[in-house]
């Protein structure tokens, strides 16, 4: 059996939303290449909605799929329903990952509340989902308890 | 799809020569070896022969070779065995750092049982000093492991001098030879060694067959105990059809070493050369000379060798990464990092091993179908060389 599933393979293969948005409302990095992986997110927002995101990672097959999959799952939605996103919906989406690798999905679900972070920051708004996010806690999801999945 | 495997290190094929001669052991001349009638004693002579023939390719004595299941077999039994008999006389162990698993792990029980070990440090260029390990050895030393060729970056120890320098201080040494095997001339009187671990998997043998060279005198405790097989050292009914391999292999590898080391030691420069000229921020690990011939393991900057290595084989190539992404443990290459490779270059490595069956247009295809990923996942990459880490 490969290593995983379609879908991931799918979005490993020929991602979406790869690239840098140039005027970008906010912009998001997390991770560390020390570690493995680190993910850059940037998004455009127009009354409260994401209406485009991009990505760029340096990482494996699963973090690659897992932040191309988080930039389509934002686009279209309101800030407020795109802070619902999680890790876990992200594997979810992506059809679930091998064990080792959930924290792909933990550091995308980081990419995208830090670059809505820069964006509150940005435009001095407030949201409920982003209270107690720190986008620099250096903590990168390696010890998040949802390796056991 | 044109395929490439180009992780000889891992394992090989079995050659068809190899293949046939193990054939009629399955289910014709099946006898166990150890039963007195004709089709046993044909068995036992089977071994004897194959057992020459090992013996034959590391300049060994047929008495000085014992089968056993597997490389990491025959270094778990050196290791614990040397220790255990000697455990009256000291309680400290000297290996190093790139050792293979089957080592490291082998010395991590020891020291659980109370044994020191000390793991040298290697160079930049991954190769063991002389001195390091005569101010490492203390009167409590009783085992010196260090292997012949790094199984990740390929890289020659000079066993024959640390080997002397063991031996001075009255300590025994063992080498995994498991990667040096029919890879470059083994000499086991040459080198002094008293105990060497080798595989029948790397040289285009079967998998589940090792040996374990023992010095005529060298006296170390029993790992497996049950039956007198292999002269009361290694119990178990022995793997014939396996061993029978082994024997050929190592045949045919004594027979074509010479044509062997050539072969592939010009495609693996040809491999060399290419990467480097045709990819930009890429680096080799490792001494470029004094390594394995078919040993190529690079650095692509700025990408993660994981996700290298499945898109290489969507296009049917096959290798290997030091990438902690790529492992169970999420940890990189303990053998890069003891090269002092910043752990994000680690990341990027790829390990390319080229053996018999490789020809020039396998390496043409690979290095066109490696520049087009690296190129293709910089793309993606947070990183790059104008924004930096």
């Amino acid at each position: 059996m490969a290593m995983y599933n379609d879908k991931v393979m799918e979005y490993f293969l020929h991602p979406r939303n790869v690239g840098e948005i140039e005027d970008a409302d906010g912009t998001g990095k997390y991770g560390s290449p020390v570690c493995g992986d680190m993910m850059s997110i940037s998004i455009k927002v127009d009354d409260d909605r994401i209406t485009d995101a991009k990505f760029k990672t340096f990482g494996c097959g699963s973090a690659i799929a897992s932040s191309s999959v988080a930039t389509e799952m934002m686009i279209g939605k309101t800030i407020d329903e795109a802070l619902a996103i999680t890790n876990k919906t992200i594997v979810d989406e992506l059809g679930g990952l091998p064990a080792v690798k959930i924290h792909c999905s933990v550091l995308a679900d980081h990419a995208i509340k830090s670059a809505i972070y820069d964006y509150a920051q940005k435009a001095g708004k407030h949201y409920a989902g982003l209270e107690g996010f720190d986008p620099n806690s250096d903590d990168d999801g390696h010890d998040d308890d949802g390796h056991g999945e | 799809m044109k395929q490439v495997y180009l992780d000889y290190s891992a394992t090989t094929p079995v050659k068809k020569e190899v293949l046939q001669e193990m054939l009629p052991f399955f289910s014709e001349g099946f006898g166990n070896p150890s039963s007195l009638y004709s089709p046993g004693q044909a068995s036992k002579e089977a071994i004897a022969t194959a057992r020459m023939r090992l013996a034959s390719l590391i300049g060994a004595s047929e008495r000085e070779v014992f089968f056993t299941s597997s490389g990491t077999e025959a270094d778990n039994w050196a290791i614990l065995g040397a220790c255990d008999a000697q455990s009256k006389k000291g309680k400290h162990v000297i290996t190093t750092k790139i050792e293979h698993h089957a080592v490291l792990h082998s010395c991590e029980f020891l020291e659980k049982h109370g044994y020191r070990v000390t793991y040298l440090e290697v160079g930049p260029d991954g190769v063991v000093g002389l001195k390091a390990l005569e101010d490492a050895i203390t009167d409590e030393t009783v085992l010196v492991s260090i292997m012949l060729i790094n199984n990740e970056i390929g890289t020659m120890q000079p066993v024959k001098e640390l080997c002397a320098a063991a031996h001075e201080r009255g300590i025994l040494f063992h080498t995994d030879a498991v990667q040096a095997l029919g890879n470059v001339p083994i000499d086991v009187k040459d080198l002094g060694i008293d105990l060497m671990s080798v595989s029948a998997h790397k040289i285009y043998g079967p998998k589940g067959v090792g040996a374990l060279y023992m010095k005529k005198g060298t006296r170390i405790s029993n790992y497996m105990h049950g039956g007198a097989q292999e002269g009361k050292k290694r119990a178990g009914t022995e793997n014939l059809a396996g061993i029978v391999g082994f024997g050929k292999a190592a045949a045919l590898a004594e027979g074509n070493l010479g044509e062997h080391i050539k072969r592939v030691t010009e495609l693996r420069e040809y491999l060399i050369d290419q990467v480097l000229s045709e990819i930009p921020d890429v680096f080799l690990n490792g001494n470029r000379k004094l390594r394995h011939p078919g040993n190529a393991n690079f650095t692509f900057k700025y990408i993660e060798g994981e996700a290298a290595l499945l898109l290489l084989d969507t296009k049917g190539i096959f290798v290997s990464t030091g990438s902690a992404c790529s492992s169970e443990s999420l940890e990189p290459s303990h053998v890069l990092s003891a090269l002092n490779i910043p752990a994000e270059f680690i990341h990027g490595s790829l390990r390319l091993t080229i053996g018999d069956f490789t020809t020039k247009e396998d390496i043409d295809y690979v290095v066109g179908e490696l520049a087009a990923i690296v190129v293709r996942l910089r793309e993606i990459s947070s990183v790059s060389n104008e924004k930096g880490w």
